[in-house]
Protein backbone atom coordinates (compact mmCIF):
# COMPACT_ATOMS: atom_id res chain seq x y z
CA UNK A 1 0.00 0.00 0.00
CA UNK A 2 2.60 2.47 0.98
CA UNK A 3 4.82 1.55 -1.94
CA UNK A 4 1.77 1.97 -4.48
CA UNK A 5 1.29 5.79 -2.67
CA UNK A 6 5.07 6.14 -3.20
CA UNK A 7 4.28 6.60 -6.84
CA UNK A 8 3.56 9.98 -8.85
CA UNK A 9 -0.42 9.97 -8.20
CA UNK A 10 -2.10 10.49 -11.39
CA UNK A 11 -4.33 13.53 -12.51
CA UNK A 12 -7.35 11.73 -12.28
CA UNK A 13 -6.75 11.02 -8.63
CA UNK A 14 -5.08 14.39 -7.69
CA UNK A 15 -7.95 16.22 -9.60
CA UNK A 16 -11.37 14.74 -7.54
CA UNK A 17 -9.33 15.00 -4.62
CA UNK A 18 -8.95 18.88 -4.65
CA UNK A 19 -12.18 19.19 -6.14
CA UNK A 20 -13.22 17.78 -2.76
CA UNK A 21 -11.94 20.08 -1.09
CA UNK A 22 -14.57 22.97 -2.38
CA UNK A 23 -17.00 20.80 -0.69
CA UNK A 24 -15.28 19.97 2.59
CA UNK A 25 -14.44 23.14 3.53
CA UNK A 26 -18.22 24.76 2.99
CA UNK A 27 -19.61 21.82 4.63
CA UNK A 28 -17.10 22.33 7.83
CA UNK A 29 -17.86 25.40 8.02
CA UNK A 30 -18.81 28.02 5.48
CA UNK A 31 -15.44 28.58 4.09
CA UNK A 32 -14.87 29.54 0.30
CA UNK A 33 -12.02 27.38 -1.15
CA UNK A 34 -8.95 29.80 -1.57
CA UNK A 35 -5.15 30.31 -0.76
CA UNK A 36 -4.07 33.80 -2.47
CA UNK A 37 -6.15 35.59 0.20
CA UNK A 38 -3.75 34.53 2.77
CA UNK A 39 -0.77 36.72 1.20
CA UNK A 40 -3.32 39.70 2.42
CA UNK A 41 -3.78 38.51 6.15
CA UNK A 42 -0.51 38.51 6.53
CA UNK A 43 0.27 41.81 5.45
CA UNK A 44 -2.66 42.60 7.53
CA UNK A 45 -1.80 40.76 10.84
CA UNK A 46 2.33 41.83 10.35
CA UNK A 47 2.30 45.60 8.76
CA UNK A 48 -0.89 47.12 8.04
CA UNK A 49 0.47 50.68 8.45
CA UNK A 50 -2.27 52.96 7.48
CA UNK A 51 -3.30 51.15 4.33
CA UNK A 52 -7.08 50.91 4.66
CA UNK A 53 -6.89 47.73 2.32
CA UNK A 54 -5.24 46.16 5.07
CA UNK A 55 -7.14 47.27 7.97
CA UNK A 56 -9.76 44.60 8.69
CA UNK A 57 -10.38 41.89 11.51
CA UNK A 58 -8.12 39.39 9.97
CA UNK A 59 -8.52 36.76 12.76
CA UNK A 60 -11.90 36.41 10.88
CA UNK A 61 -9.90 34.46 8.51
CA UNK A 62 -7.52 32.71 11.02
CA UNK A 63 -9.08 29.44 9.37
CA UNK A 64 -6.96 30.04 6.03
CA UNK A 65 -4.22 30.49 8.15
CA UNK A 66 -4.37 27.48 9.53
CA UNK A 67 -5.35 25.74 5.97
CA UNK A 68 -1.93 26.78 4.08
CA UNK A 69 -0.18 25.78 7.85
CA UNK A 70 -1.87 22.01 7.09
CA UNK A 71 -0.35 22.55 3.47
CA UNK A 72 3.29 23.06 4.33
CA UNK A 73 2.49 20.51 6.91
CA UNK A 74 1.30 18.08 3.85
CA UNK A 75 4.26 18.77 1.59
CA UNK A 76 6.51 17.49 4.77
CA UNK A 77 4.98 14.80 4.80
CA UNK A 78 4.36 13.75 1.26
CA UNK A 79 8.41 14.78 0.34
CA UNK A 80 9.64 12.78 4.06
CA UNK A 81 7.47 9.81 4.34
CA UNK A 82 5.82 9.23 0.76
CA UNK A 83 8.94 9.87 -1.34
CA UNK A 84 9.45 8.50 -4.69
CA UNK A 85 12.32 6.73 -4.95
CA UNK A 86 12.54 7.38 -8.94
CA UNK A 87 13.24 10.43 -10.43
CA UNK A 88 10.61 12.60 -11.82
CA UNK A 89 9.55 11.97 -15.50
CA UNK A 90 9.97 15.03 -17.56
CA UNK A 91 8.81 15.37 -21.00
CA UNK A 92 11.46 14.59 -23.58
CA UNK A 93 10.37 17.54 -25.67
CA UNK A 94 10.87 20.11 -22.56
CA UNK A 95 14.14 18.07 -21.71
CA UNK A 96 15.59 18.82 -24.99
CA UNK A 97 13.97 22.87 -24.80
CA UNK A 98 15.62 23.62 -21.09
CA UNK A 99 19.45 21.66 -22.37
CA UNK A 100 19.57 25.14 -24.23
CA UNK A 101 19.85 27.26 -21.47
CA UNK A 102 21.98 24.74 -19.08
CA UNK A 103 19.27 23.40 -17.39
CA UNK A 104 20.05 19.68 -17.13
CA UNK A 105 18.77 18.76 -13.49
CA UNK A 106 15.57 16.88 -13.79
CA UNK A 107 15.80 14.76 -11.05
CA UNK A 108 12.83 16.30 -8.48
CA UNK A 109 10.46 18.44 -8.59
CA UNK A 110 12.33 21.95 -9.19
CA UNK A 111 15.76 22.60 -11.08
CA UNK A 112 18.69 23.37 -8.81
CA UNK A 113 20.14 25.57 -11.70
CA UNK A 114 16.80 27.98 -10.95
CA UNK A 115 15.57 27.32 -7.53
CA UNK A 116 19.12 27.10 -4.78
CA UNK A 117 20.49 29.74 -2.53
CA UNK A 118 23.62 29.65 -5.30
CA UNK A 119 21.12 30.35 -8.12
CA UNK A 120 19.40 33.32 -5.93
CA UNK A 121 22.86 34.96 -6.81
CA UNK A 122 22.84 34.84 -10.68
CA UNK A 123 20.26 37.58 -12.13
CA UNK A 124 18.00 35.21 -14.35
CA UNK A 125 17.96 33.30 -10.44
CA UNK A 126 17.13 36.88 -8.98
CA UNK A 127 14.55 37.41 -11.82
CA UNK A 128 12.84 34.50 -11.44
CA UNK A 129 12.58 34.53 -7.70
CA UNK A 130 12.41 37.51 -6.56
CA UNK A 131 10.53 39.01 -9.78
CA UNK A 132 8.20 36.08 -10.32
CA UNK A 133 7.03 35.71 -6.50
CA UNK A 134 6.42 39.45 -6.47
CA UNK A 135 3.77 39.34 -10.06
CA UNK A 136 2.38 35.97 -7.88
CA UNK A 137 1.49 38.48 -5.32
CA UNK A 138 0.26 41.61 -6.62
CA UNK A 139 -1.40 39.66 -9.46
CA UNK A 140 -4.05 37.11 -7.47
CA UNK A 141 -5.02 40.08 -5.17
CA UNK A 142 -5.42 42.43 -8.55
CA UNK A 143 -7.32 39.70 -9.79
CA UNK A 144 -8.84 38.67 -6.81
CA UNK A 145 -8.06 35.11 -6.56
CA UNK A 146 -5.72 32.81 -7.27
CA UNK A 147 -5.88 29.40 -9.19
CA UNK A 148 -7.95 27.73 -6.12
CA UNK A 149 -10.46 30.67 -5.33
CA UNK A 150 -11.00 32.12 -9.17
CA UNK A 151 -10.08 28.88 -11.43
CA UNK A 152 -11.50 25.99 -8.90
CA UNK A 153 -13.97 27.86 -6.43
CA UNK A 154 -15.15 30.58 -8.75
CA UNK A 155 -15.49 28.22 -11.71
CA UNK A 156 -17.09 25.60 -9.49
CA UNK A 157 -19.79 28.15 -8.12
CA UNK A 158 -20.61 29.10 -12.19
CA UNK A 159 -19.07 32.60 -11.90
CA UNK A 160 -18.09 34.22 -15.01
CA UNK A 161 -15.56 36.83 -13.88
CA UNK A 162 -13.49 33.91 -12.77
CA UNK A 163 -13.93 32.03 -16.13
CA UNK A 164 -12.00 35.47 -17.23
CA UNK A 165 -9.57 35.60 -14.75
CA UNK A 166 -9.17 31.98 -15.60
CA UNK A 167 -8.37 32.53 -18.88
CA UNK A 168 -5.86 35.64 -18.13
CA UNK A 169 -3.75 33.51 -16.04
CA UNK A 170 -3.50 30.61 -19.05
CA UNK A 171 -3.05 33.64 -21.33
CA UNK A 172 -0.61 35.45 -19.31
CA UNK A 173 1.09 31.56 -18.30
CA UNK A 174 1.52 31.07 -22.41
CA UNK A 175 3.06 34.69 -23.11
CA UNK A 176 5.65 34.23 -19.98
CA UNK A 177 6.79 30.47 -21.28
CA UNK A 178 6.62 30.59 -24.54
CA UNK A 179 7.57 33.91 -25.49
CA UNK A 180 9.42 35.77 -22.28
CA UNK A 181 11.04 32.88 -20.62
CA UNK A 182 13.78 32.19 -23.08
CA UNK A 183 15.15 35.42 -22.61
CA UNK A 184 15.40 35.55 -19.09
CA UNK A 185 16.80 31.80 -19.14
CA UNK A 186 19.61 32.84 -21.48
CA UNK A 187 20.32 35.82 -19.30
CA UNK B 1 -18.39 50.92 24.16
CA UNK B 2 -20.21 48.46 26.61
CA UNK B 3 -19.66 44.99 26.24
CA UNK B 4 -23.21 43.52 24.29
CA UNK B 5 -23.82 39.65 24.03
CA UNK B 6 -25.06 39.73 20.40
CA UNK B 7 -21.81 40.72 19.29
CA UNK B 8 -18.52 39.19 19.07
CA UNK B 9 -15.67 40.40 21.04
CA UNK B 10 -12.24 39.91 20.12
CA UNK B 11 -9.20 40.94 21.82
CA UNK B 12 -11.44 43.16 24.20
CA UNK B 13 -12.84 44.99 21.18
CA UNK B 14 -16.45 45.37 20.70
CA UNK B 15 -18.04 45.79 17.12
CA UNK B 16 -21.24 47.45 16.33
CA UNK B 17 -23.46 45.93 13.81
CA UNK B 18 -22.37 48.87 12.05
CA UNK B 19 -18.47 48.50 12.25
CA UNK B 20 -19.15 44.40 11.59
CA UNK B 21 -20.80 45.11 8.53
CA UNK B 22 -17.66 47.53 7.17
CA UNK B 23 -15.14 44.56 8.18
CA UNK B 24 -17.10 41.97 6.27
CA UNK B 25 -17.19 44.44 3.28
CA UNK B 26 -13.70 45.55 3.73
CA UNK B 27 -12.46 41.67 4.20
CA UNK B 28 -14.42 40.39 1.17
CA UNK B 29 -12.54 43.45 -1.02
CA UNK B 30 -10.69 41.44 -4.38
CA UNK B 31 -11.06 38.21 -2.61
CA UNK B 32 -13.45 34.81 -3.13
CA UNK B 33 -12.30 33.01 -0.21
CA UNK B 34 -13.87 34.10 2.94
CA UNK B 35 -15.30 33.12 6.16
CA UNK B 36 -19.17 33.30 5.72
CA UNK B 37 -19.73 31.79 8.91
CA UNK B 38 -21.07 33.86 11.56
CA UNK B 39 -20.17 31.25 14.35
CA UNK B 40 -17.25 32.30 16.40
CA UNK B 41 -15.53 29.39 18.18
CA UNK B 42 -12.42 28.90 20.22
CA UNK B 43 -8.94 28.56 18.43
CA UNK B 44 -8.28 24.31 18.22
CA UNK B 45 -11.73 24.74 15.99
CA UNK B 46 -9.72 26.04 13.14
CA UNK B 47 -7.37 22.35 13.39
CA UNK B 48 -9.95 20.60 10.97
CA UNK B 49 -9.27 23.39 8.00
CA UNK B 50 -5.24 22.49 9.04
CA UNK B 51 -6.24 18.81 8.80
CA UNK B 52 -7.74 19.51 5.35
CA UNK B 53 -4.43 21.68 4.48
CA UNK B 54 -2.48 18.45 4.91
CA UNK B 55 -4.79 16.55 2.63
CA UNK B 56 -4.17 18.71 -0.18
CA UNK B 57 -0.34 19.45 0.63
CA UNK B 58 0.00 15.76 0.27
CA UNK B 59 -2.10 15.56 -3.45
CA UNK B 60 -0.01 18.84 -4.22
CA UNK B 61 3.50 16.99 -3.78
CA UNK B 62 2.50 13.45 -4.80
CA UNK B 63 0.38 14.92 -7.89
CA UNK B 64 3.59 16.98 -9.15
CA UNK B 65 1.22 19.72 -8.94
CA UNK B 66 3.67 22.10 -6.93
CA UNK B 67 6.53 20.99 -9.64
CA UNK B 68 8.58 23.98 -11.81
CA UNK B 69 8.59 20.71 -15.28
CA UNK B 70 4.79 20.14 -14.64
CA UNK B 71 3.81 24.01 -14.97
CA UNK B 72 5.99 24.58 -17.82
CA UNK B 73 4.93 21.38 -19.70
CA UNK B 74 1.33 23.04 -19.27
CA UNK B 75 2.34 26.20 -20.96
CA UNK B 76 4.16 24.24 -23.41
CA UNK B 77 1.34 22.17 -24.37
CA UNK B 78 3.74 19.38 -23.32
CA UNK B 79 1.69 17.08 -20.86
CA UNK B 80 -1.81 17.09 -20.39
CA UNK B 81 -1.39 16.11 -16.95
CA UNK B 82 -1.83 19.55 -15.63
CA UNK B 83 -5.04 19.84 -17.54
CA UNK B 84 -5.99 16.55 -15.92
CA UNK B 85 -6.06 17.67 -12.90
CA UNK B 86 -7.55 21.40 -13.05
CA UNK B 87 -10.28 19.95 -15.43
CA UNK B 88 -11.36 17.24 -12.92
CA UNK B 89 -11.27 19.50 -9.86
CA UNK B 90 -13.35 22.02 -11.25
CA UNK B 91 -15.91 19.59 -12.12
CA UNK B 92 -15.99 17.46 -8.95
CA UNK B 93 -15.98 21.08 -7.23
CA UNK B 94 -18.99 22.12 -9.84
CA UNK B 95 -21.18 19.02 -9.19
CA UNK B 96 -20.87 19.44 -5.14
CA UNK B 97 -21.76 22.94 -5.27
CA UNK B 98 -25.23 22.06 -7.40
CA UNK B 99 -25.82 19.32 -4.94
CA UNK B 100 -25.09 21.56 -1.79
CA UNK B 101 -27.60 24.35 -3.60
CA UNK B 102 -30.37 21.60 -4.29
CA UNK B 103 -30.35 19.91 -1.24
CA UNK B 104 -29.97 23.18 0.59
CA UNK B 105 -27.13 21.14 2.78
CA UNK B 106 -26.15 22.75 5.74
CA UNK B 107 -22.63 23.18 7.76
CA UNK B 108 -21.89 20.48 10.80
CA UNK B 109 -23.02 23.31 12.75
CA UNK B 110 -26.74 23.34 11.27
CA UNK B 111 -25.45 26.76 9.21
CA UNK B 112 -26.80 27.55 6.05
CA UNK B 113 -24.24 27.75 3.07
CA UNK B 114 -23.64 31.09 1.45
CA UNK B 115 -22.64 31.66 -1.70
CA UNK B 116 -21.88 35.47 -3.64
CA UNK B 117 -21.66 36.18 -6.90
CA UNK B 118 -18.58 37.96 -7.53
CA UNK B 119 -18.93 41.38 -9.87
CA UNK B 120 -16.58 42.24 -12.93
CA UNK B 121 -13.91 44.72 -12.73
CA UNK B 122 -11.05 45.00 -14.89
CA UNK B 123 -8.23 43.72 -12.31
CA UNK B 124 -9.87 40.45 -13.57
CA UNK B 125 -7.98 40.88 -16.57
CA UNK B 126 -4.96 42.92 -15.80
CA UNK B 127 -4.14 41.27 -12.12
CA UNK B 128 -4.64 37.83 -14.08
CA UNK B 129 -2.16 38.15 -17.04
CA UNK B 130 0.16 39.55 -14.30
CA UNK B 131 -0.19 36.78 -12.22
CA UNK B 132 0.24 34.04 -15.25
CA UNK B 133 3.38 35.87 -15.70
CA UNK B 134 4.44 35.25 -12.30
CA UNK B 135 3.12 31.75 -12.16
CA UNK B 136 4.83 30.30 -15.81
CA UNK B 137 8.02 32.28 -13.97
CA UNK B 138 8.11 30.36 -10.60
CA UNK B 139 5.91 27.38 -11.75
CA UNK B 140 3.99 27.79 -8.67
CA UNK B 141 0.70 29.78 -7.68
CA UNK B 142 0.20 30.65 -4.01
CA UNK B 143 -1.00 26.95 -2.64
CA UNK B 144 2.65 25.33 -4.11
CA UNK B 145 4.25 27.56 -2.35
CA UNK B 146 3.33 26.71 1.24
CA UNK B 147 3.67 23.01 -0.15
CA UNK B 148 7.30 23.35 -1.68
CA UNK B 149 8.26 25.12 1.31
CA UNK B 150 7.01 22.06 3.65
CA UNK B 151 8.43 19.85 1.52
CA UNK B 152 12.20 21.38 2.05
CA UNK B 153 12.79 23.59 -1.04
CA UNK B 154 13.75 26.77 2.00
CA UNK B 155 14.57 28.55 -1.00
CA UNK B 156 11.01 28.85 -2.00
CA UNK B 157 10.42 31.59 0.81
CA UNK B 158 12.14 33.94 -0.84
CA UNK B 159 9.35 33.55 -3.62
CA UNK B 160 7.14 33.72 -0.83
CA UNK B 161 8.13 36.66 0.91
CA UNK B 162 8.10 38.14 -2.35
CA UNK B 163 4.80 37.27 -3.38
CA UNK B 164 3.61 38.94 0.64
CA UNK B 165 5.42 42.04 -0.89
CA UNK B 166 3.43 42.35 -4.47
CA UNK B 167 0.55 42.30 -2.57
CA UNK B 168 1.48 44.76 -0.03
CA UNK B 169 2.40 47.12 -2.54
CA UNK B 170 -0.92 45.86 -4.49
CA UNK B 171 -2.30 47.46 -1.72
CA UNK B 172 -0.68 50.55 -1.25
CA UNK B 173 -1.30 51.72 -4.67
CA UNK B 174 -4.71 49.50 -4.94
CA UNK B 175 -7.15 53.42 -5.00
CA UNK B 176 -4.90 54.31 -7.87
CA UNK B 177 -5.35 50.90 -10.26
CA UNK B 178 -7.85 50.71 -13.09
CA UNK B 179 -10.54 48.63 -11.85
Amino acid sequence: MIDYLKQPWPWYIAGPVIGLIVPALLLLGNKHFGISANLRHICAACFPRNISFFKYDWRKESWNLFFVAGILVGGFLAAYYLSDPNSLQVSPALMADLEHFGIRDHGGLLPAELFSWSALGTLRGLIMLVGGGFLVGFGTRYAGGCTSGHAIMGLSNLQWPSLIATICFMVGGFIMANLILPFILSL
Amino acid sequence: MRPNNNHPVRNGITQTTEQRIADDELRSLDTICTNKSTIVGPWWHNIKYLLVGVVFGIVFVKAEVVSWFRIQEMFRLQSFHMYGVIGSAVVVGMISIALIKKFKLRTIRGEQIKFTNKKFNKGQIIGGLIFGFGWAMTGACPGPLFALIGSGALVISIVLLSAIAGTWVYGYFRERLPH
